[in-house]
């Protein structure tokens, strides 16, 4: 047995860290850091930096752009860019649908769709969830009709992350209402601007509103633009949904948010001495550094048990659960080390660029907001019940 | 033992909750928590007109309770009905002026009854992190009177408060019990500076600071250098209210909760049919029933002589509610799923609420630690 990297690995890591230290816009990685509100521009510019260097969608294959990495490999990259401040890649098109349409996608998407989810020419969106569905995605009303060499699609679709910036969007429909649940859907692509298709925003309750809903009227979707084949959707949402799930670790933001909260807490005073040294919350700093090492071992673990290829099952369920988990108990800490500063919310200060002095500590513009938007991380991608089902039925058998 | 409410407190519940209802809905609580002033004048004053204000203060000043249990009757309707406004500052700053005021002093508890006068307690400093006696703010003699000088932090209402409750230092090194003085500060006294924002579970708050500013002799609360006796004692009739409003807003939150996941289906059945939901819903149960009797056990503790025995029980409300009222914020927002993220669900607002009460006058981790010290 041997945890450590191989010097290999120790190289890669040598190169990531000298590239994002060359390349990662440096206003960009302190509004990360900040926790501020990324622009369209802000990802758009990310997303092309890296992908001048080749290493956007870095876990596709080389001949669609990829990079052959190695699961540790991508680790490491992740763990790298969030601790420099590297933002999320927006995964729609590079970790959702560019893999779906490399395993089941026909020649022609890929060559036509790939090289676009890559130059940026197309912003995707997701269309799975609906009201009334939620985590029970087979029970979703969305509905295409075959007429002619269209399908006809009617329904509503949300928690349409960033549904306000998509022109194309990757949706669910029901092509067979006679068939049973998890039967009869396609997985079809949606030009979002034409008529029929109506994004509405929804403000979420920390006062944002990243996500939306998505209204779909009489929408026209050539028959070219079917992945797969009808009635298999359900096949390729599962394998989607699989690779959403490997990333939502988030083991490097995890590490970022701890280093942030020591900061803090180095700096914030209780009873005449730095947070850091309180006994109580040293105590709770403890337990979730010991909780997030465990994970990150577990994360190893399960990336170097498919390090031959392929994606992990059940065992991302596991990842999902304990890293939405400890992310959420280091934003709790961050917006408790804020004491009373917790309490003013300023639209403006959550956004780079704003002019006037912080009210508190400069980290209390948007720790309770933080705090309060990520109770997202363990509902959405199938809230962490679910995974919990998963779990019960796929690991333990019952 | 008889934990039934008497028949006046029936009666002033029953009117104060029929009001919030039929004036107060949700939409109406969000358009004022989150507009300009935080807070609805117009309802403010029919609070005070039905006697929510009066009622948390003694009949010999004016009042008309003021016992433990009619404070956390009246919080707890405002905690179920997510009010927001200056009630609590109306609480304290009134307390202190019945506990400590001159005859000529307590002639302004009658503008705070009457919702005419809006009051702010303003004692954190930023760098105080909770503490009661870390005060930096300070206030030196100068002739018959007083001149004040320092910063509060997050002072509720505090941009918008005709009086102030100002805690300084008149003596000693800023971490002393001793050499705290209590004093009553107009609004807009010269030198007074307030930067006004909204708070994120809605209302306002505001930064103040005082440069040079010049107080009269009668500015000062009780005695010169005595005032953390005094500051613990109102602050202690802070930790029962914001205990009793918690336990209001946590019993909705359960309450919509419930009805979610009897309503909701998913796979085909209601929610609250899968059994791992329902061992959450009933874990929620059993907590908010501690939360309860927390309450209970603050509210007849707050008149108690025994400064440790008061002293731990509103310690122990304050506790309970910090950590009950972030479970239940955070369990309710999970069960609802998605939309328990949405602005446009009440329960969202009543989350934030829970969880932000645990950082106003010490949270979990503080009561805690002051609990274990406060000793016989």
């Amino acid at each position: 047995m041997d945890l450590q990297f191989t010097p290999e690995e120790e190289a890669f890591r040598a190169e990531v860290r000298a590239f994002l230290q060359e390349h990662l816009p440096r206003d960009l990685a302190a509004k990360v850091k900040a926790g501020q509100r990324l622009t369209r521009f802000d990802q758009e510019n990310w997303h092309a930096i890296l992908n001048k260097k080749g290493w956007l969608a870095y876990h596709w294959p080389v001949q669609w752009g990829g990079t052959a990495w190695t699961p540790i490999q991508k680790f490491i990259f992740d763990d790298e860019s969030a601790r420099a401040g590297g933002p999320r890649l927006v995964p729609f098109g590079i970790s959702m649908l560019g893999p779906v349409l490399i395993r089941y996608g026909s020649e022609e998407q890929k060559k036509h769709w790939l090289p676009r989810i890559l130059d940026g020419s197309d912003w995707w969106c997701q269309g799975y969830s609906e009201p009334g569905a939620g985590s029970d995605l087979a029970s979703l009303k969305t509905t295409a009709v075959r007429q002619g060499d269209h399908y006809v699609v009617n329904g509503q679709k949300t928690w349409t992350t960033q549904g306000q910036h998509a022109n194309m969007m990757f949706c669910l429909a029901r092509t067979d209402k006679a068939a049973k649940a998890q039967s009869g859907i396609s997985f079809l692509l949606i030009d979002m601007n034409q008529p029929g298709v109506e994004v509405r925003p929804i403000r979420t309750l920390d006062g944002d509103a990243e996500v939306n809903e998505v209204f779909l009227t009489d929408v026209r979707v050539p028959l070219e633009n079917l992945v797969g084949e009808e009635n298999k959707g359900w096949t390729y949402a599962k394998y989607l949904l699989t690779y959403e799930r490997t990333g939502i670790a988030g083991v490097g933001f995890s590490v970022a948010s701890l280093e942030k909260l020591k900061l803090i807490a180095s700096r914030v005073q209780r009873n005449g001495k730095p947070l850091a040294e309180d006994p109580q919350f040293a105590t709770r700093m403890a337990q979730v550094e010991i909780d997030l090492e465990n994970m990150k071992t577990t994360n190893l673990r399960v990336l170097a048990a498919v390090q031959g290829g392929g994606v992990p099952g059940a065992e991302s369920s596991m990842l999902k659960i304990r890293g939405t988990v400890i992310r959420q108990e280091l934003l709790s800490l961050i917006r408790r080390a804020m004491g009373p500063y917790a309490l003013p919310y300023i639209e403006e200060a959550q956004h780079a660029g704003w002019g006037e002095p912080p009210v508190g500590p400069p980290e209390a513009a948007t720790a309770a907001a933080a705090y309060f938007n990520y109770r997202k991380l363990s509902i959405f991608g199938g809230s962490n019940e679910i995974q919990k089902n998963i779990i019960s039925k796929t690991i333990l058998g019952l | 033992m008889n934990f039934e409410l008497n028949e006046d407190r029936r009666m002033l519940a029953d009117a104060l909750g029929r009001f919030l209802s039929e004036q107060y809905p949700p939409e109406v609580r969000n358009r004022v928590a989150y507009g300009d002033q935080g807070y609805s004048p117009d309802v403010y004053g029919k609070l005070a007109e039905i006697g929510a204000i009066g009622a948390l203060l003694p009949e010999e000043q004016g009042g008309f309770g003021g016992e433990g249990a009619d404070i956390a009757l009246v919080f707890e309707t405002l905690g179920s009905h997510l009010v927001a406004g200056p009630v609590l500052g109306a609480l304290l700053v009134g307390r202190a002026l019945v506990l400590a005021g001159s005859d000529a002093q307590q002639q302004r508890l009658a503008g705070l009854i009457d919702g005419s006068v809006l009051a702010a307690f303003a004692h954190d400093e930023p760098a105080n992190h909770y503490e009661l006696e870390r005060v930096a703010t300070t206030a030196r003699r100068d002739g018959d009177g007083w001149v004040l000088h320092g910063a509060k932090a997050v002072v509720p209402f505090g941009d918008q408060a005709q009086l102030l409750l100002v805690s300084a230092r008149t003596a000693g090194d800023v971490g002393d019990a001793q050499g705290i003085s209590l004093f009553l500060v107009p609004g807009d006294a010269p030198g007074v500076k307030t930067r006004g924002y909204g708070r994120i579970d809605g209302g306002h708050a505001a930064e103040v600071s005082f440069e040079n500013v010049r107080l009269d002799a009668d500015a000062l609360l009780g005695g010169e250098g005595e005032g953390f006796a005094l500051l613990e004692r109102i602050v202690g009739y802070g930790l029962l209210a914001l205990s009793a409003e918690s336990l209001g807003a946590m019993e909705r939150a359960k309450a919509d909760t419930l009805e979610y996941l009897r309503t909701r289906r998913q796979f085909g059945v209601p929610i609250g049919s899968f059994q791992a939901l329902q061992h959450r819903m009933a874990d929620l149960l059993l907590e908010v029933e501690q939360a309860r009797s927390a309450v209970i056990n603050a509210a007849a503790a707050i008149d108690e002589g025994d400064r440790i025995a008061r002293e731990k029980a509103l310690s122990a409300a304050k506790y309970s509610v910090g950590k009950i009222g972030t479970l239940v914020a955070e369990e309710t927002i999970q069960l609802h799923g998605g939309i328990g993220m949405t602005w446009e669900l009440p329960l969202a607002h009543y989350a934030k609420r829970l969880v932000m009460i645990d950082h106003q006058l010490g949270d979990m981790d503080h009561h805690l630690a002051r609990w274990m010290a406060l000793r016989d």
